[in-house]
Protein backbone atom coordinates (compact mmCIF):
# COMPACT_ATOMS: atom_id res chain seq x y z
CA UNK A 1 0.00 0.00 0.00
CA UNK A 2 3.07 2.35 0.65
CA UNK A 3 6.28 1.92 -0.64
CA UNK A 4 9.34 3.98 -0.08
CA UNK A 5 12.59 4.09 -1.66
CA UNK A 6 15.78 5.39 -1.01
CA UNK A 7 13.41 8.48 0.25
CA UNK A 8 15.98 11.56 1.20
CA UNK A 9 14.97 15.25 2.22
CA UNK A 10 17.55 17.74 2.85
CA UNK A 11 17.07 21.49 4.31
CA UNK A 12 20.01 22.97 2.83
CA UNK A 13 22.98 21.70 4.99
CA UNK A 14 20.47 19.59 7.24
CA UNK A 15 19.65 16.06 6.14
CA UNK A 16 16.16 15.18 7.81
CA UNK A 17 15.68 12.15 6.09
CA UNK A 18 18.54 10.03 4.82
CA UNK A 19 18.09 6.91 1.86
CA UNK A 20 14.73 5.65 3.74
CA UNK A 21 13.37 2.52 2.30
CA UNK A 22 10.04 0.31 3.71
CA UNK A 23 6.97 -1.10 2.46
CA UNK A 24 3.50 -1.17 4.60
CA UNK A 25 0.87 -3.81 3.19
CA UNK A 26 -2.64 -3.35 2.78
CA UNK A 27 -4.46 -3.59 5.86
CA UNK A 28 -1.12 -3.22 8.29
CA UNK A 29 -0.67 -1.02 11.37
CA UNK A 30 3.00 0.49 10.73
CA UNK A 31 3.86 2.46 13.48
CA UNK A 32 7.27 4.59 12.89
CA UNK A 33 8.97 5.25 15.75
CA UNK A 34 11.73 7.68 16.67
CA UNK A 35 13.42 10.40 18.69
CA UNK A 36 12.36 13.92 18.35
CA UNK A 37 13.59 15.57 15.73
CA UNK A 38 14.85 12.36 13.83
CA UNK A 39 12.79 12.51 10.72
CA UNK A 40 9.05 11.15 11.31
CA UNK A 41 7.09 13.97 10.20
CA UNK A 42 9.24 15.00 7.49
CA UNK A 43 8.71 11.52 6.21
CA UNK A 44 4.96 12.23 6.67
CA UNK A 45 5.04 15.45 5.24
CA UNK A 46 6.54 13.52 2.07
CA UNK A 47 4.04 11.24 2.04
CA UNK A 48 1.14 13.00 2.23
CA UNK A 49 1.99 15.44 -0.42
CA UNK A 50 2.83 18.88 1.52
CA UNK A 51 6.67 18.29 1.22
CA UNK A 52 8.84 17.63 -1.94
CA UNK A 53 11.51 14.74 -1.29
CA UNK A 54 14.61 15.90 -2.63
CA UNK A 55 15.57 12.10 -3.86
CA UNK A 56 14.02 8.46 -3.76
CA UNK A 57 10.83 7.49 -4.89
CA UNK A 58 6.96 7.24 -2.83
CA UNK A 59 4.29 4.98 -4.34
CA UNK A 60 0.32 5.23 -1.94
CA UNK A 61 -1.95 2.62 -3.40
CA UNK A 62 0.48 1.82 -6.86
CA UNK A 63 0.25 6.29 -7.37
CA UNK A 64 3.02 8.16 -7.35
CA UNK A 65 2.26 11.19 -5.11
CA UNK A 66 4.15 13.94 -6.99
CA UNK A 67 2.93 12.93 -10.28
CA UNK A 68 -0.90 12.36 -8.87
CA UNK A 69 -1.33 14.29 -6.55
CA UNK A 70 -5.25 14.72 -5.80
CA UNK A 71 -5.61 11.08 -6.75
CA UNK A 72 -3.02 9.98 -3.94
CA UNK A 73 -4.74 12.69 -1.43
CA UNK A 74 -7.72 10.49 -1.94
CA UNK A 75 -6.39 8.00 -0.93
CA UNK A 76 -5.34 9.49 2.54
CA UNK A 77 -6.29 10.75 5.95
CA UNK A 78 -3.64 12.25 8.33
CA UNK A 79 -3.96 13.28 12.03
CA UNK A 80 -1.48 15.93 12.21
CA UNK A 81 1.27 16.14 15.04
CA UNK A 82 0.19 20.03 15.79
CA UNK A 83 -2.78 21.62 15.43
CA UNK A 84 -4.82 22.02 11.95
CA UNK A 85 -7.97 23.39 13.14
CA UNK A 86 -9.97 26.59 12.09
CA UNK A 87 -10.69 27.91 15.49
CA UNK A 88 -13.00 30.92 14.55
CA UNK A 89 -15.12 28.28 13.38
CA UNK A 90 -17.46 25.73 15.93
CA UNK A 91 -16.64 21.58 15.93
CA UNK A 92 -19.05 20.70 13.44
CA UNK A 93 -18.39 23.57 11.32
CA UNK A 94 -14.59 21.97 11.08
CA UNK A 95 -16.29 18.85 10.46
CA UNK A 96 -18.54 19.88 7.91
CA UNK A 97 -15.77 21.70 5.77
CA UNK A 98 -13.61 18.66 6.15
CA UNK A 99 -16.59 16.27 4.84
CA UNK A 100 -16.82 18.88 1.80
CA UNK A 101 -13.08 19.22 0.74
CA UNK A 102 -12.93 15.55 1.33
CA UNK A 103 -16.31 14.75 -0.88
CA UNK A 104 -18.30 12.92 1.44
CA UNK A 105 -21.98 12.91 0.58
CA UNK A 106 -24.19 15.17 2.54
CA UNK A 107 -26.18 12.65 4.12
CA UNK A 108 -23.12 10.40 5.23
CA UNK A 109 -21.24 13.53 6.42
CA UNK A 110 -24.09 14.53 8.57
CA UNK A 111 -24.53 10.77 9.99
CA UNK A 112 -20.90 10.00 10.43
CA UNK A 113 -20.31 13.85 12.15
CA UNK A 114 -22.42 13.30 14.38
CA UNK A 115 -21.48 9.50 15.13
CA UNK A 116 -17.72 10.65 15.54
CA UNK A 117 -18.57 13.66 18.03
CA UNK A 118 -20.34 11.22 20.07
CA UNK A 119 -17.67 9.04 20.33
CA UNK A 120 -14.84 11.38 21.34
CA UNK A 121 -17.67 13.14 23.57
CA UNK A 122 -17.75 16.56 21.76
CA UNK A 123 -21.24 16.54 20.80
CA UNK A 124 -22.70 18.24 23.48
CA UNK A 125 -19.67 21.03 22.62
CA UNK A 126 -19.92 20.80 18.74
CA UNK A 127 -21.61 24.34 18.33
CA UNK A 128 -18.67 25.81 20.09
CA UNK A 129 -16.00 27.72 18.68
CA UNK A 130 -12.95 25.69 18.52
CA UNK A 131 -11.10 28.47 20.11
CA UNK A 132 -12.29 28.00 23.58
CA UNK A 133 -11.84 24.15 23.86
CA UNK A 134 -8.99 22.46 25.73
CA UNK A 135 -6.05 20.93 24.42
CA UNK A 136 -7.36 17.87 24.55
CA UNK A 137 -10.36 18.45 23.13
CA UNK A 138 -8.85 19.76 20.48
CA UNK A 139 -6.92 16.97 19.68
CA UNK A 140 -10.08 14.65 20.01
CA UNK A 141 -11.62 16.80 17.88
CA UNK A 142 -8.91 16.69 14.78
CA UNK A 143 -9.16 12.52 15.46
CA UNK A 144 -12.36 13.11 14.90
CA UNK A 145 -12.06 14.74 11.86
CA UNK A 146 -9.43 12.71 10.68
CA UNK A 147 -11.46 9.30 10.58
CA UNK A 148 -14.73 11.35 8.49
CA UNK A 149 -13.96 10.48 5.64
CA UNK A 150 -12.69 6.67 5.00
CA UNK A 151 -9.30 6.47 4.18
CA UNK A 152 -7.49 4.00 2.51
CA UNK A 153 -4.56 4.78 4.61
CA UNK A 154 -4.57 6.77 7.86
CA UNK A 155 -1.35 8.80 8.48
CA UNK A 156 -1.33 9.82 12.52
CA UNK A 157 1.61 11.78 13.84
CA UNK A 158 1.58 11.51 17.12
CA UNK A 159 -2.12 11.45 17.38
CA UNK A 160 -2.05 10.26 21.35
CA UNK A 161 0.02 13.29 22.26
CA UNK A 162 -1.66 15.49 24.99
CA UNK A 163 -4.52 12.68 25.31
CA UNK A 164 -5.65 11.39 29.03
CA UNK A 165 -5.76 7.69 29.31
CA UNK A 166 -9.17 7.71 28.05
CA UNK A 167 -9.09 9.28 25.44
CA UNK A 168 -6.22 7.35 24.03
CA UNK A 169 -7.71 4.16 24.78
CA UNK A 170 -10.84 5.19 22.56
CA UNK A 171 -8.72 6.28 20.09
CA UNK A 172 -6.91 2.94 19.65
CA UNK A 173 -9.71 0.65 20.17
CA UNK A 174 -11.53 3.25 17.15
CA UNK A 175 -7.97 2.69 15.06
CA UNK A 176 -8.26 -1.33 15.31
CA UNK A 177 -11.53 -0.91 14.80
CA UNK A 178 -11.06 0.63 11.20
CA UNK A 179 -8.39 -1.00 10.55
CA UNK A 180 -10.16 -4.63 10.86
CA UNK A 181 -13.83 -3.71 9.67
CA UNK A 182 -12.72 -1.72 6.69
CA UNK A 183 -9.17 -2.50 6.34
CA UNK A 184 -7.49 0.84 6.52
CA UNK A 185 -3.98 0.74 6.05
CA UNK A 186 -2.30 2.68 9.53
CA UNK A 187 0.57 4.81 9.27
CA UNK A 188 1.25 6.56 12.67
CA UNK A 189 4.15 7.79 15.28
CA UNK A 190 3.93 7.91 18.76
CA UNK A 191 6.24 8.02 21.83
CA UNK A 192 4.34 6.11 23.65
CA UNK A 193 6.29 2.17 22.51
CA UNK A 194 3.39 0.54 25.00
CA UNK A 195 1.31 1.76 22.80
CA UNK A 196 3.40 0.76 19.50
CA UNK A 197 3.57 -2.39 20.76
CA UNK A 198 0.11 -2.98 21.82
CA UNK A 199 -1.76 -1.87 18.25
CA UNK A 200 1.15 -2.18 15.40
CA UNK A 201 1.96 -5.24 13.40
CA UNK A 202 5.04 -3.81 12.57
CA UNK A 203 7.71 -1.41 13.52
CA UNK A 204 10.14 1.23 11.83
CA UNK A 205 13.08 3.06 13.93
CA UNK A 206 14.27 6.19 12.77
CA UNK A 207 17.15 7.97 13.96
CA UNK A 208 18.88 10.98 12.53
CA UNK A 209 17.34 10.29 9.44
CA UNK A 210 18.22 7.12 9.22
CA UNK A 211 16.03 3.27 9.24
CA UNK A 212 17.54 1.71 11.64
CA UNK A 213 15.69 -1.57 12.54
CA UNK A 214 12.20 -2.85 11.15
CA UNK A 215 10.17 -5.41 11.50
CA UNK A 216 7.51 -7.12 13.78
CA UNK A 217 7.50 -5.21 17.71
CA UNK A 218 8.70 -8.78 18.37
CA UNK A 219 11.61 -9.59 16.07
CA UNK A 220 12.74 -6.34 17.04
CA UNK A 221 12.70 -6.52 21.03
CA UNK A 222 14.77 -10.73 19.70
CA UNK A 223 17.01 -8.75 18.00
CA UNK A 224 17.79 -6.37 20.38
CA UNK A 225 17.66 -8.77 22.81
CA UNK A 226 15.45 -6.76 25.17
CA UNK A 227 12.82 -7.51 27.72
CA UNK A 228 10.21 -3.96 26.24
CA UNK A 229 10.06 -2.46 23.18
CA UNK A 230 10.93 0.65 25.36
CA UNK A 231 14.51 -1.29 25.86
CA UNK A 232 14.72 -2.46 22.29
CA UNK A 233 14.25 1.66 21.51
CA UNK A 234 16.87 2.88 23.59
CA UNK A 235 19.08 0.31 22.94
CA UNK A 236 18.73 1.19 18.74
CA UNK A 237 18.69 4.73 19.42
CA UNK A 238 21.20 5.39 22.75
CA UNK A 239 20.04 7.53 25.22
CA UNK A 240 20.93 11.42 24.72
CA UNK A 241 18.39 13.60 24.55
CA UNK A 242 17.78 15.65 21.11
CA UNK A 243 17.01 19.06 20.54
CA UNK A 244 14.94 19.89 17.64
CA UNK A 245 16.22 23.86 16.38
CA UNK A 246 12.91 25.63 17.04
CA UNK A 247 12.21 27.56 13.51
CA UNK A 248 10.89 31.01 13.47
CA UNK A 249 8.01 29.57 12.71
CA UNK A 250 7.88 27.86 16.44
CA UNK A 251 8.34 31.59 17.51
CA UNK A 252 5.52 32.80 16.05
CA UNK A 253 3.08 30.10 17.10
CA UNK A 254 4.51 30.44 20.31
CA UNK A 255 3.65 34.43 19.92
CA UNK A 256 0.38 33.59 18.85
CA UNK A 257 -0.72 31.33 21.38
CA UNK A 258 0.35 34.19 23.85
CA UNK A 259 -1.00 36.67 22.48
CA UNK A 260 -4.57 34.48 22.03
CA UNK A 261 -4.76 33.68 26.59
CA UNK A 262 -3.89 37.73 26.55
CA UNK A 263 -7.43 38.10 25.88
CA UNK A 264 -8.01 39.79 22.17
CA UNK A 265 -9.90 36.62 21.04
CA UNK B 1 -17.16 23.95 -6.71
CA UNK B 2 -18.66 22.93 -3.64
CA UNK B 3 -15.36 23.74 -1.78
CA UNK B 4 -14.80 27.27 -3.23
CA UNK B 5 -18.27 27.60 -1.82
CA UNK B 6 -17.10 26.26 1.83
CA UNK B 7 -14.40 28.13 1.66
CA UNK B 8 -16.12 31.64 0.45
CA UNK B 9 -18.36 30.68 3.34
CA UNK B 10 -15.50 30.31 5.89
CA UNK B 11 -14.07 34.00 5.08
CA UNK B 12 -17.60 35.40 5.59
CA UNK B 13 -18.29 33.06 9.22
CA UNK B 14 -14.89 34.75 10.47
CA UNK B 15 -15.52 37.65 9.23
CA UNK B 16 -19.35 38.32 11.10
CA UNK B 17 -17.84 36.57 14.39
CA UNK B 18 -14.98 38.71 14.70
CA UNK B 19 -17.86 42.16 15.49
CA UNK B 20 -14.69 43.83 17.76
CA UNK B 21 -12.59 43.93 14.49
CA UNK B 22 -14.92 45.25 12.50
CA UNK B 23 -15.88 47.90 14.45
CA UNK B 24 -11.88 48.40 14.99
CA UNK B 25 -11.29 48.37 11.32
CA UNK B 26 -13.60 51.43 10.56
CA UNK B 27 -11.26 53.41 13.21
CA UNK B 28 -8.71 54.24 10.71
CA UNK B 29 -11.01 55.54 7.95
CA UNK B 30 -13.72 57.25 10.43
CA UNK B 31 -9.53 59.14 11.53
CA UNK B 32 -8.93 59.95 7.76
CA UNK B 33 -12.61 60.97 7.18
CA UNK B 34 -13.52 63.03 9.89
CA UNK B 35 -10.14 64.66 10.44
CA UNK B 36 -8.39 65.04 7.39
CA UNK B 37 -11.60 65.70 5.58
CA UNK B 38 -12.80 68.33 7.51
CA UNK B 39 -9.47 69.46 8.52
CA UNK B 40 -8.28 70.10 5.16
CA UNK B 41 -11.80 71.38 3.57
CA UNK B 42 -11.18 74.87 3.84
CA UNK B 43 -7.65 74.75 2.22
CA UNK B 44 -9.12 73.01 -0.43
CA UNK B 45 -11.87 74.78 -0.85
CA UNK B 46 -9.22 78.09 -1.13
CA UNK B 47 -7.76 76.41 -3.80
CA UNK B 48 -11.06 75.90 -5.85
CA UNK B 49 -11.38 72.04 -5.49
CA UNK B 50 -14.67 72.01 -4.08
CA UNK B 51 -15.20 69.78 -1.04
CA UNK B 52 -12.80 68.25 -0.10
CA UNK B 53 -15.09 65.39 2.39
CA UNK B 54 -16.77 64.90 -1.14
CA UNK B 55 -13.08 64.27 -2.68
CA UNK B 56 -11.77 62.02 -0.18
CA UNK B 57 -15.02 59.71 0.60
CA UNK B 58 -14.15 57.62 -2.49
CA UNK B 59 -10.99 57.60 -1.45
CA UNK B 60 -11.28 56.19 2.20
CA UNK B 61 -13.33 53.99 1.08
CA UNK B 62 -10.96 52.74 -1.76
CA UNK B 63 -8.41 52.66 1.16
CA UNK B 64 -10.83 50.07 3.77
CA UNK B 65 -11.28 47.75 0.62
CA UNK B 66 -7.36 48.07 0.05
CA UNK B 67 -6.80 47.05 3.64
CA UNK B 68 -8.86 44.39 3.57
CA UNK B 69 -8.60 42.59 0.85
CA UNK B 70 -4.87 42.50 0.72
CA UNK B 71 -5.09 41.21 5.03
CA UNK B 72 -7.28 38.42 3.92
CA UNK B 73 -4.58 37.36 1.49
CA UNK B 74 -1.89 37.72 3.90
CA UNK B 75 -4.02 35.63 6.33
CA UNK B 76 -2.67 32.57 4.75
CA UNK B 77 0.19 33.57 7.05
CA UNK B 78 -1.89 32.86 9.88
CA UNK B 79 -3.38 29.38 8.84
CA UNK B 80 -0.19 28.68 8.18
CA UNK B 81 1.10 29.26 12.25
CA UNK B 82 -2.23 27.86 14.01
CA UNK B 83 -2.40 24.77 11.15
CA UNK B 84 -5.60 24.98 9.34
CA UNK B 85 -3.56 25.38 5.90
CA UNK B 86 -2.26 22.13 6.28
CA UNK B 87 -5.72 20.57 6.50
CA UNK B 88 -6.97 22.52 3.38
CA UNK B 89 -3.48 21.54 1.46
CA UNK B 90 -3.61 17.55 1.99
CA UNK B 91 -7.30 17.66 1.01
CA UNK B 92 -8.22 16.12 -2.15
CA UNK B 93 -9.01 19.18 -3.61
CA UNK B 94 -7.06 21.27 -6.87
CA UNK B 95 -5.24 24.14 -4.78
CA UNK B 96 -6.67 26.25 -7.52
CA UNK B 97 -10.19 25.47 -6.14
CA UNK B 98 -8.62 26.37 -2.72
CA UNK B 99 -7.31 29.68 -3.78
CA UNK B 100 -10.15 30.84 -5.53
CA UNK B 101 -12.25 30.20 -2.76
CA UNK B 102 -10.34 31.89 -0.29
CA UNK B 103 -9.73 34.95 -2.89
CA UNK B 104 -13.68 35.28 -3.80
CA UNK B 105 -14.25 35.32 0.18
CA UNK B 106 -11.34 37.87 0.93
CA UNK B 107 -12.83 39.82 -1.62
CA UNK B 108 -16.77 39.97 -0.47
CA UNK B 109 -15.42 40.77 2.88
CA UNK B 110 -13.77 43.51 1.63
CA UNK B 111 -16.26 44.88 -0.12
CA UNK B 112 -18.53 44.45 3.18
CA UNK B 113 -16.14 46.58 4.86
CA UNK B 114 -16.32 48.82 1.93
CA UNK B 115 -19.63 49.32 1.56
CA UNK B 116 -19.78 49.43 5.71
CA UNK B 117 -17.37 52.63 5.01
CA UNK B 118 -19.44 53.51 2.54
CA UNK B 119 -22.61 53.87 4.51
CA UNK B 120 -20.58 55.73 7.36
CA UNK B 121 -19.43 58.34 4.96
CA UNK B 122 -23.24 58.82 3.89
CA UNK B 123 -24.17 59.56 7.34
CA UNK B 124 -21.17 61.89 8.04
CA UNK B 125 -22.96 63.83 4.52
CA UNK B 126 -21.57 62.73 1.56
CA UNK B 127 -24.00 62.71 -1.41
CA UNK B 128 -22.95 60.87 -4.85
CA UNK B 129 -23.68 63.19 -8.16
CA UNK B 130 -25.84 60.90 -9.27
CA UNK B 131 -27.62 57.66 -7.77
CA UNK B 132 -27.51 55.66 -11.17
CA UNK B 133 -24.50 54.93 -11.23
CA UNK B 134 -23.83 53.59 -8.23
CA UNK B 135 -23.65 50.66 -8.91
CA UNK B 136 -20.78 51.44 -11.11
CA UNK B 137 -18.78 52.65 -8.60
CA UNK B 138 -19.49 49.09 -6.64
CA UNK B 139 -18.12 47.59 -9.52
CA UNK B 140 -14.85 49.24 -9.13
CA UNK B 141 -15.45 48.58 -5.23
CA UNK B 142 -15.10 44.62 -6.40
CA UNK B 143 -12.43 45.23 -8.76
CA UNK B 144 -10.47 46.52 -5.90
CA UNK B 145 -11.02 43.85 -3.66
CA UNK B 146 -10.46 40.78 -5.99
CA UNK B 147 -6.67 42.52 -7.17
CA UNK B 148 -5.74 43.10 -4.15
CA UNK B 149 -7.23 39.88 -2.60
CA UNK B 150 -5.18 38.49 -4.83
CA UNK B 151 -1.95 40.26 -4.40
CA UNK B 152 -2.13 39.40 -0.68
CA UNK B 153 -2.43 35.88 -1.52
CA UNK B 154 0.63 35.82 -3.64
CA UNK B 155 2.19 37.70 -1.11
CA UNK B 156 1.01 35.53 1.57
CA UNK B 157 2.23 32.36 -0.14
CA UNK B 158 5.80 33.15 0.71
CA UNK B 159 5.41 35.20 4.23
CA UNK B 160 6.93 32.78 7.02
CA UNK B 161 6.78 35.03 9.65
CA UNK B 162 5.39 38.30 10.92
CA UNK B 163 8.26 40.33 10.70
CA UNK B 164 7.78 39.86 6.70
CA UNK B 165 4.46 41.22 7.53
CA UNK B 166 5.61 44.64 9.08
CA UNK B 167 7.80 44.84 5.76
CA UNK B 168 4.81 44.73 3.68
CA UNK B 169 2.83 47.13 5.66
CA UNK B 170 5.33 49.51 5.22
CA UNK B 171 6.75 49.06 1.91
CA UNK B 172 3.89 48.18 0.37
CA UNK B 173 0.61 48.46 1.28
CA UNK B 174 1.02 51.93 2.67
CA UNK B 175 2.85 52.92 -0.41
CA UNK B 176 -0.19 51.67 -2.57
CA UNK B 177 -2.93 53.77 -0.24
CA UNK B 178 -1.02 57.13 -0.27
CA UNK B 179 0.15 57.29 -3.91
CA UNK B 180 -3.52 56.27 -5.17
CA UNK B 181 -4.80 59.63 -5.11
CA UNK B 182 -6.78 58.66 -2.09
CA UNK B 183 -5.89 62.10 -0.17
CA UNK B 184 -5.18 64.50 -3.12
CA UNK B 185 -6.17 65.43 -6.56
CA UNK B 186 -4.13 63.47 -9.07
CA UNK B 187 -4.19 65.92 -11.77
CA UNK B 188 -1.12 68.88 -12.15
CA UNK B 189 1.68 66.54 -10.70
CA UNK B 190 5.26 67.17 -11.18
CA UNK B 191 6.49 63.82 -13.69
CA UNK B 192 8.02 62.04 -10.58
CA UNK B 193 4.70 61.87 -9.39
CA UNK B 194 2.54 60.95 -12.42
CA UNK B 195 5.28 57.96 -12.61
CA UNK B 196 4.17 56.73 -9.11
CA UNK B 197 1.24 57.20 -9.04
CA UNK B 198 0.49 56.21 -12.29
CA UNK B 199 1.89 52.45 -11.67
CA UNK B 200 -0.20 52.29 -8.57
CA UNK B 201 -3.55 50.11 -9.97
CA UNK B 202 -4.95 51.58 -6.99
CA UNK B 203 -4.98 54.91 -8.71
CA UNK B 204 -7.21 53.47 -11.56
CA UNK B 205 -9.44 51.64 -8.85
CA UNK B 206 -9.97 55.10 -6.89
CA UNK B 207 -10.18 57.27 -9.54
CA UNK B 208 -12.99 54.53 -11.24
CA UNK B 209 -14.84 55.18 -8.48
CA UNK B 210 -14.62 59.21 -8.53
CA UNK B 211 -15.88 59.02 -11.93
CA UNK B 212 -18.97 57.31 -10.68
CA UNK B 213 -19.31 58.90 -7.51
CA UNK B 214 -17.92 62.72 -8.39
CA UNK B 215 -18.17 62.68 -11.94
CA UNK B 216 -14.53 63.73 -12.21
CA UNK B 217 -11.77 61.64 -13.50
CA UNK B 218 -8.22 61.53 -14.37
CA UNK B 219 -7.75 58.91 -16.30
CA UNK B 220 -11.51 58.26 -18.03
CA UNK B 221 -13.70 55.45 -17.06
CA UNK B 222 -12.45 53.34 -19.55
CA UNK B 223 -8.51 53.27 -18.83
CA UNK B 224 -9.80 52.35 -15.28
CA UNK B 225 -11.29 49.56 -15.91
CA UNK B 226 -9.02 48.48 -18.53
CA UNK B 227 -6.16 48.54 -16.18
CA UNK B 228 -7.89 47.13 -13.02
CA UNK B 229 -9.20 44.35 -15.24
CA UNK B 230 -5.87 43.64 -16.88
CA UNK B 231 -3.77 43.85 -13.74
CA UNK B 232 -6.21 42.21 -11.54
CA UNK B 233 -6.13 39.32 -14.41
CA UNK B 234 -2.58 38.85 -13.57
CA UNK B 235 -2.36 39.04 -10.16
CA UNK B 236 -4.83 36.67 -9.98
CA UNK B 237 -2.77 34.46 -12.08
CA UNK B 238 0.15 35.08 -10.69
CA UNK B 239 -1.40 34.45 -7.09
CA UNK B 240 -2.71 30.76 -7.98
CA UNK B 241 0.63 29.90 -9.17
CA UNK B 242 2.45 31.14 -5.64
CA UNK B 243 -0.20 29.23 -3.56
CA UNK B 244 0.19 26.09 -5.64
CA UNK B 245 3.72 26.17 -5.04
CA UNK B 246 3.14 26.09 -1.35
CA UNK B 247 5.11 23.68 1.21
CA UNK B 248 4.66 23.66 4.91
Amino acid sequence: MIRVRNLSKSFGPVIAVNDVSFDVEAGEIFAFLGPNGAGKTTTIKMLTTLLKPSDGAIELDGLNPLTHQNEARKRFGIVFQDPSLDGDLTAWENMEIHGVLYHVPHKVRRHRSEELLRIFELWDRRNDQVKKFSGGMKRRLEIARGFLHTPRILFLDEPTLGLDPQSRNQLWTYVKKVNEAENVTVFLTTHYMDEADRVAHRIGVIDHGKLVAQGTPRAIKEETGAESLEEAFLALTGSTIRDETASSKDQLRQFAQMWQKGGRR
Amino acid sequence: MSAIYILWLRELKRYTRSRAQIVASLGQPLLYLLVLGFGLGPVFQRAGNGSYFQFIAPGVVGMSVLFSSIFSGLGILWDRQFGFLKETMVAPVPRIQIMIGRTLGGSTVAVMQGLLVTLVCVLAGFRPVNYFTLPLALGFMVLIALLFAALGMAIGSGLEDMQGFQLIMNFLVMPIYFLSGALFPLSDQKLPMRIATGIDPLSYGIDGMRTFLLGRTVFGAFTDLLVMAVVGSILMVFGAWRFTKIEI
